[in-house]
């Protein structure tokens, strides 16, 4: 099923890539719009299948995991800092990459470090 | 068809989302939950790198220092946190993860030139509000599970619509900076102080036993604060990784609430009409007989099969590792242990998990409910550490309790039950547990901790 998943993704991720402006746009088709709403709305079904088989035991690695994957906010922030279009938005995005990036590194890092726990004992 | 740099960056972004739902699978089992995570590390890693390739980013150093001081104080924090107070250091994160997003929004605004999308001003709206409640509530919960001094529990009267004024008012704010982008920037971040002062509002009033819940659903809001920002960017990854979060937050959300049998909006909304079950304290702890560690040991020495069911008093009382130890003993004298974890004991799912797995107890001895309810009456003796309502019968007898229908572990249909508390004192739902003065059922009192120390020393004499 997975890989039927993946290939649907490909598909999407083609056309997309096709038609992908160069930078920020000012306006957006409402295809376009749709398209988005299609990827959001495709990538809520895969969490969800993909989720709910995840033990209950693992559950409080899943929350700090899927809270370092919430950091992907870094990637706007480093758009809005890198951008040098104005010296507030560098300000801004300086300090929401400060933090995405506490909430990425810290979140992986105390994911690893509960994960290590749960493996096989020779017990 | 070209390809430019734009597509090759896009296709990074391609792998990086792959990687991310490889990395979650990856979660499903303990053996490849480490190797998931690495891929999910992996996955930000090309994102945040692809990104730093793209035409718009112009200055790198404001960046690199981000990623610099970022990185220091991530690493610190989770190498030094204490397994207890994981709660807490995810409601922090996710707290800072809100803010980025209301910051990215905002630089957003600050460094455009034009404004003439009305998705675009609407998405951007909608990272800011949702961003700016997240950051408050997770905060003010971080407070609570912290139990710091000043966050209190304060509900007060005509809260419910000064929360809901709040929510239009940001609303509103949001309407305007859509329909009036000329001043974008202030309607920006007049709503998002609004939003703030709504965030406060809606988790201060919430009991710090349901902080668990209120975390899960933050979490699931930085995902739809993250895909927003997708929208307002145009980026795939953003929609996509915000999505999986939203997901995982609200799975997590529902299996809590099912777990308590309460509604989401009892949780969020209702307050817990303590007390008002039909038993007196006197009439459940008529019978209450309390025991020492001699005499558990004793019971522990005759016993094959052995379940423990831990809760949140063991996590205050840092026993998890004096569990082990008598663990060990037990199992030395071919006596079988099994845990039995609740959905909702301690303060996040799988919390006890986390904790035992710290211990070094092996995870295959840690069941769920259903397990161990199946075979309950096999079960010698059980040993309730630290749990309160998650093991009250009332919840099956009563149907006017306040935990009526709440699934719990039947301890009462095992052979013996000891119960380790310091008192008499009821959990969060203020009630009364039949289970403590049952006929079979016996009180050790002491802190956790030091109780099984001692059975374990009375065990080995």
């Amino acid at each position: 099923m997975s890989h039927s998943v993946f290939l649907s993704f490909v598909t999407f991720a083609e056309t997309l890539t096709a038609e992908a402006p160069a930078s920020v746009p000012e306006t957006i088709s409402a295809s376009h719009l749709i398209l988005l709403l299609t990827v959001f709305a495709l990538a809520v079904i895969v969490g969800v299948e993909v989720i709910t088989k995840i033990p209950p035991t693992l559950h409080t690695p899943l929350m700090s995991g899927s809270n370092a994957i919430s950091g992907i906010t870094v990637v706007g922030a480093v758009l809005a800092a890198g951008s040098e279009s104005s010296t507030l938005a560098t300000v801004l995005g300086f300090l929401a990459v400060a933090l995405a990036t506490m909430n990425v590194v810290g979140g992986f890092m105390v994911t690893n470090r509960m994960l290590a726990m749960f493996k096989p004992k020779n017990k | 068809m070209s390809i430019d740099s734009t597509d090759l960056i896009d296709l990074a972004y391609l792998l990086a989302a792959v990687l991310f739902i490889l990395g979650l699978k990856g979660l499903t089992r303990p053996r490849t939950a480490v190797r998931g995570n690495l891929l999910g590390a992996l996955a930000m890693l090309i994102a945040v790198v692809a990104t730093m390739l793209h035409q718009d980013v112009v200055g790198v150093t404001a960046i690199l220092i981000g990623i610099a001081i970022g990185s220091v104080v991530g690493v610190i924090l989770a190498v030094r946190i204490a397994m207890t107070a994981m709660p807490q250091l995810v409601a922090l994160f996710n707290g800072l993860g809100g803010a980025a997003s209301v910051l990215v929004a905002g630089g957003y605004l600050a460094g455009a030139q034009t404004f003439n999308d009305v998705s675009v001003l609407g998405a951007t709206a909608a990272s800011g509000l949702i961003g700016a409640v997240t950051l408050s509530g997770s905060l003010v919960a971080f407070g609570k599970l912290q139990e710091l001094k000043f966050v209190k529990d304060i509900s007060f009267d005509g809260q419910k619509l000064i929360n809901l004024g709040l929510a239009l008012g940001s609303l509103l704010l949001g309407y305007l900076l859509i329909a009036y982008p000329g001043h974008a920037q202030l309607w920006f971040w007049l709503m998002s102080l609004v939003a703030l002062g709504l965030g406060v509002l809606l988790v201060i009033s919430i009991g710090g036993a349901d902080m668990p819940v209120v975390i899960a659903l933050l979490n699931s809001y930085s995902g739809l604060a993250a895909s927003a920002t997708g929208f307002v960017l145009d980026n795939n990854l953003l929609i996509i990784a915000g999505a999986l979060v939203r997901a995982s937050g609200l799975i997590l959300t529902r299996i809590m609430c099912e777990a308590m049998n309460r509604s989401l909006w009892a949780v969020l909304f209702g307050t817990l009409q303590g007390g008002s079950s039909s038993l007196s304290d006197d009439e459940a702890y008529a019978n209450v007989r309390s025991t020492s560690a001699d005499e558990v040991a004793m019971m522990l020495d005759i016993a094959q099969n052995v379940l423990i069911v831990p809760g949140y008093g063991m996590a205050v009382a840092q026993a998890q590792h004096a569990v082990r130890d008598l663990t060990n003993l037990l199992l030395a004298r071919d006596i079988e242990v099994t845990f039995g974890i609740h959905p909702v004991a301690g303060r996040m799912p799988g919390h006890m998990n986390v904790l035992l797995a710290e211990a070094d107890i092996a995870y295959e001895r840690l069941q769920e409910m259903d397990q161990v309810n199946s075979t309950m009456d096999q079960v010698d003796v059980a040993i309730v550490l630290g749990a309160n309502d998650v093991v009250n019968p009332l919840a099956r007898t009563d149907p006017d309790s306040p935990i009526a229908g709440m699934p719990i572990i039947d301890v009462d249909k095992a052979r013996t039950v000891i119960v380790i508390k310091r008192s008499l004192s009821p959990g969060f739902a203020g009630i009364a547990n039949p289970l403590f003065g049952a006929d079979n059922t016996m009180m050790l009192f002491g802190d956790g901790k030091a109780a099984i120390v001692e059975v374990g020393k009375a065990l080995q004499e």
